[in-house]
């Protein structure tokens, strides 16, 4: 992956144009932002999958990411820790900070970034090893604890955190895939926060799991809110509407409308969004 | 965004549904409509047996709202309306609630249409009811209109006719009580006549009310207890 914020780019410059990428309506910007995004183009190879696309996202803040398949609401969640370095002819332009640090920059440890930004993807991933040591494995890799006991401390508290230690503390040296697919979700998300990050994101943490399995990592998202500021991309509208403060909706690479949740479910600014949320365009 | 369009839904069902709650919403509204007119030609006529078959109408009001408000129930249980479609279902919601307390003040006048005739004669205050009557009829029937049309415009001009109906009322009670002060001996008879009167007075709050859900289904601002007027 290159990136190579002064290339002139002829698709964005088409659009410019035809009379400029259309400006995103409502409040994509906060006064203190977390994150903050400028300016993103993202393209695989000669396709462009992300217009121009500006948005802040504040601290203890859920932000919601909406749009139909292919709209680039995920491609832009793997922007925010660099997931998409990995894929081949992915290139990213525009400015993304933490903390207002560049996170493209040459000098940024990407192993550094991804344990401050942290990733829950939607299919539950536990390492095919215990849940103790599922939990335990960034912990120890990051090197943040000295002793086994301070370890055995923090898979507790993360297990608690994610809501799992009551259903696992009796079997923590079982291996994790034996767990319920809901189970394994949170113990992705316990082993996400086990190495305190900053930031969460979530790519459609929920589609594989029941309804109950649903409910318990939506409630668990409204936790998390309380220390870390959460991106989730899904594609279930009423759990957008359940657990995110600010929701963007993205359509065709560009980000349409970022509005405060309530307003986008019940008057939404952008005629796309509202075809969009009404099930007019899918 | 100022237009609305409840079809073209990806489920061809839910925009019949949605068509659905609509239309028999109106039809709601033009039943309540037919019975204000039928209660207050009852009061001007003295005609008790007009008065008695609104009253027979009543039940099929109240049936209608009942129904109606289950449909919408039902929607949301279904489909999980958002942004218009939402609106539509608590707008309906909420103007079939306001179209039944017209059916009852319909309810209302005519109870008093058959006292006024068994007392006979045409009391002090007929003018008035048969004014204020008409303004009200007029402003339900805008308001009505105004949501058939989804017309945000149209319902924010009925919004000054109720403070007139108000002045109205206001108005009207200070000659009454000037009735009831030259003549004691009319005073139930007058206050028949005030009874209905408020009556009327509660139709246009409730017209009123009918608007302000257009504003909110059609430009999703709630206007309720605002000085909204534009």
């Amino acid at each position: 992956m290159k990136r190579d914020p002064q290339s002139e780019n002829p698709a964005t410059a088409a659009i410019a144009q035809q009379g400029g990428v259309p400006a995103t309506v409502g409040e994509p910007f906060v006064a203190e932002p977390k994150m903050s995004v400028r300016g993103a183009n993202v393209f695989y190879g000669e396709k462009q999958a992300i217009f121009d696309v500006s948005l802040d996202i504040a601290d203890r803040e859920v932000l919601a990411m909406i749009g139909p398949s292919g709209c680039g609401k995920s491609t832009f969640l793997r922007c925010l820790n660099r997931m998409n370095d990995t894929i081949e002819g992915c290139r990213v332009e525009g400015r993304f900070t933490l903390d207002g640090e560049d996170i493209y920059d040459p000098r940024m440890d990407v192993v550094e970034l991804r344990a401050r930004v942290g990733m829950v993807f939607q299919k539950p991933n536990p390492f095919p090893k215990s849940i103790y040591d599922n939990v335990a494995y960034g912990p120890r890799l990051h090197g943040l604890v000295n002793h086994r006991s301070e370890l055995d401390e923090l898979v507790e508290q993360s297990l608690r955190r994610a809501g799992l230690w009551d259903e696992v503390k009796d079997r923590l040296h079982q291996p994790a895939t034996g767990l319920s697919g809901g189970q394994q979700q949170r113990l992705c998300i316990a082993r996400c926060i086990a190495i305190s990050p900053e930031v969460i994101l979530m790519d459609e943490p929920c589609s594989a799991l029941d309804p109950i399995a649903t409910a318990k990592i939506e409630e668990l998202i409204s936790e998390l809110a309380e220390n870390y500021a959460i991106a989730i991309v899904t594609h279930s509208m009423q759990q957008a509407a359940r657990v995110s403060h600010r929701t963007a909706y993205f359509h065709l690479g560009r980000l349409v409308e970022v509005n405060a949740t309530d307003r986008v479910f019940t008057a939404p600014e952008h005629e796309l969004t509202e075809a969009y949320i009404t099930g007019r365009i899918g | 965004m100022d237009k609305l369009q409840l079809d073209q839904h990806i489920s061809k069902q839910f925009d019949a549904d949605l068509e659905d709650l609509k239309s028999r919403m109106l039809e709601m509204g033009g039943l309540v409509e037919r019975q204000v007119a039928d209660a207050l030609r009852a009061v001007e006529a003295g005609d008790s047996e007009l008065a008695l078959k609104v009253l027979e109408n009543e039940t099929a009001v109240d049936r209608l709202e009942v129904s109606i408000d289950e449909e919408a129930t039902l929607l949301i249980a279904r489909r999980q309306p958002a942004a218009s479609d939402l609106r539509m279902v608590m707008a309906v919601s909420r103007c079939v609630r306001d179209l039944e307390r017209v059916g009852d003040e319909a309810k209302k006048i005519a109870k008093m249409a058959i006292q006024l005739s068994e007392e006979g004669g045409a009391p002090k205050g007929c003018v008035e009811v048969r004014h204020m009557g008409q303004q009200v009829q007029q402003m339900l029937a805008r308001s009505l209109d105004a949501f058939a049309r989804f017309d945000a415009e149209a319902a924010l001009a009925v919004l000054p006719e109720d403070r007139k109906v108000d002045l109205d009322f206001k108005s009207a009670i200070r000659e009454l009580v000037t009735y009831m002060m030259e003549d004691p001996r009319s005073i139930s008879r007058v206050l028949n006549v005030l009874w209905t009167l408020k009556a009327v007075e509660r139709i246009g709050d409730h017209a009123k009310n009918i608007c302000e859900q257009v504003v909110y289904l059609v430009r999703g601002r709630d206007i309720r207890h605002t000085e909204i007027t534009s």
